[in-house]
């Protein structure tokens, strides 16, 4: 035993002598974000062999308390910061410039043997998930007239997970405001188990969730009032998809801005992110949104976007337009 | 009267047949999560698997950076928390008086082995992470698992030492021995295939911890083999959970071959366990 931990130090110790790192990058945040990263992080080592650069998956909200307390340079969240996470931040004198990274769809999704739903509209959607439902719609008959008399069964996200305050800001107007009895996972294979046998299931999830399971599970169509939309790589970038297609974003922390690793990492993520996000099924952004966020990121626009507004329905390419042209 | 023998014999091979039932029930069920978790994943388990950085490939994707983490954890764990658990025990079963506040330590240290590993990663977390500014280190993760096992090693040090016949210390204090050659000479070694027992146990309860060591801010994509107690770092059940919460089939494969290798050191961590005890008993016929 002792001669084996011995061996192991030598071990260890060899292996520093020969490898050398100039900087390190550290990474944490949601749980959506972090294929994306995680893809760029990975070619970027090829290039760029002696920065450190790793990745955590704490959630978007433990994300923005580790960057708020200044441990870590990039966070990776799923949905815009908060007021109260942007102050805690700035109290800290810590700044932030956000980019966005990629559009994710959320994905309806019954089982494969339910026959009788082919699309939702939106206010179907807030009667089966506002919090008012719980207990009282118990059956899809109480969905929509017509509808067989089948018990309705929920699968959806957990409350700490961006996709839950996504999905509910963007169906019953209010961020974190659902019913409570239903089927909840921080793990979306769960959910997907959950959905694909079970013939009264209703749940929702990240597309590639979807595109990976697709011969288990059946897409809803979403009626958002201009007809029936289903989430694929053109109705979510284009916005059609509206409102389950949101942004995702990475947020840079104002006192790594002008390290050069940083920098070169930044610089290479918007190069490389609409090839990567595509590969990791994710939906990239219109290339000029990259452009113009990268241009935000040189010339240093801190603060959020979506400080007053929400990222439900919102155009990014509009967005960030107006926002450069203005002098704040 | 021969009545009253059948219903008795009835409830006699009832018992029986109920506990036999209830052991093959165990059996089964450890059985069918092996077959799956080894037809699932031990196709995939090659070379490469080890020596492979995590990767958002699932077939290029490799453990080596998890091992390397959670190997680097345990040794440290251990030198941390196996003198002071030993110590702790040695002196709680041959020095400490028997009184109320013995017995009021005893009891707590019971609780402390029963308390959830989370709670420990939070108290790792404040302490360390924090108020002591390692951050998400190796070391930091090391102090958190040392304090989740210490418990089991103290326990398992003093059932050791309670086992050692005081024949055995009187015959070497009728020699004319002191209390520190007795213990050092006699007891300890005595005792020690039971404590080298307790300690391989509690550490391959350590390796499969992911609790703690998500809280206290244990990483998920590191490609760098640990280097110093200050670096940062991932561990196999760590990866084991990211591969698992993917989309694509072929990392929940990834997942299950991570689980054979996860599986196959603890087996072989219990069973060093268990040839040391046997080993140890034979030598030792008092």
């Amino acid at each position: 035993m002792k001669h084996l931990v011995l061996v192991f130090f030598i071990f260890l110790f060899c292996i520093s002598c020969f490898k050398n790192y100039s900087g390190r990058i550290d990474i944490d945040g949601s749980s959506s974000v972090y294929p994306i990263t995680e893809a760029v992080a990975e070619e970027f080592r090829i290039m760029n062999g002696d920065v450190r650069v790793t990745v955590g998956v704490s959630g978007t909200g433990g994300g923005f308390k580790k960057f708020a307390r200044g441990e870590i340079d990039i966070a990776n969240a799923s949905r815009p910061i908060k007021d109260q996470e942007a102050e805690a931040a700035l109290k800290a004198g810590i700044n932030f410039i956000e980019i966005p990274v990629a559009y994710d769809g959320l994905a309806v999704v019954v089982s494969p043997q339910n026959d009788f739903v082919d699309y939702l509209t939106v206010a179907e959607l807030k009667k089966i998930w506002e919090p008012a439902a719980q207990g009282k719609i118990k059956s899809w008959a109480q969905v929509r007239q017509g509808f067989p008399d089948i018990p309705l069964r929920l699968y959806g996200a957990g409350t700490s997970s961006g996709t839950y305050d996504y999905f509910t800001e963007a169906i019953t107007g209010k961020s974190k405001s659902s019913r409570g009895d239903y089927t909840a996972s921080e793990d979306d294979n769960v959910l997907v188990q959950g959905v694909s046998s079970d013939r009264g299931a209703l749940g929702y999830f990240g597309l590639a969730y979807f595109t990976e399971n697709k011969n288990k599970l059946k897409l809803v169509g979403i009626d958002n009032g201009k007809g029936i939309v289903f989430p694929n790589d053109e109705t979510v970038t284009s916005g059609v998809y509206s409102p389950l297609s949101r942004p995702e974003f990475i947020y840079i922390n104002s006192k790594s801005v002008n390290k050069p690793e940083i920098q070169q990492f930044v610089k290479f993520y918007m190069e490389q992110a609409p090839a990567l996000v595509k590969e990791v099924g994710y939906v990239p952004l219109p290339d000029e949104v990259y452009a113009i966020a990268y241009q935000r990121f040189l010339s240093g626009r801190y603060g959020s976007l979506f400080a007053k507004s929400s990222t439900v329905g919102a155009d990014l390419v509009a967005l960030l337009k107006a926002d450069s042209l203005s002098t704040r | 009267m021969k009545n009253l023998i059948r219903k008795i014999k009835f409830i006699d091979k009832t018992f029986q047949y109920l506990a036999m039932a209830a052991t093959f029930f165990v059996l089964i069920v450890l059985c069918v999560l092996i077959w799956n978790i080894f037809s699932n994943g031990l196709l995939r388990i090659n070379g490469s698997f080890f020596t492979n950085l995590p990767s958002r490939h699932a077939e290029r994707a490799g453990i080596m950076t998890a091992l390397a983490g959670m190997g680097s954890l345990l040794v440290i764990t251990i030198v941390i928390a196996l003198p002071i658990g030993v110590l702790s025990g040695v002196y709680l079963e041959e020095y400490g008086k028997k009184n109320k506040f013995a017995s009021f330590i005893e009891i707590n240290i019971a609780n402390l082995a029963g308390v959830p590993s989370v709670i420990y990663g939070i108290l790792g977390l404040q302490l360390f992470v924090r108020m002591a500014k390692m951050g998400n280190s190796l070391l930091a993760g090391a102090l958190t698992l040392s304090l989740l096992i210490m418990p089991i090693i103290i326990v398992a040090t003093r059932e050791a030492i309670k086992a050692v016949p005081d024949s055995l210390r009187e015959a070497s204090y009728g020699m004319g021995a002191t209390k520190w050659q007795t213990t050092s000479r006699i007891t300890i070694p005595s005792a020690l295939g039971g404590i080298l027992t307790g300690i391989i146990l509690a550490v391959s309860r350590a390796i499969g911890e992911t609790a703690p060591l998500l809280v206290i801010g244990a990483l998920v994509y590191v490609p760098f083999v640990p280097e110093g107690p200050n670096d940062q770092f991932t561990t196999l059940p760590i990866q084991i959970f990211n591969w698992t919460t993917r989309p694509q089939e072929a990392f929940i494969i990834n997942a299950a071959a991570g689980i054979v290798v996860l599986l196959l050191i603890t087996f072989l961590l219990n069973g060093i366990a268990i040839y040391i005890r046997n080993k140890w008993y034979k030598k030792m016929r008092y």
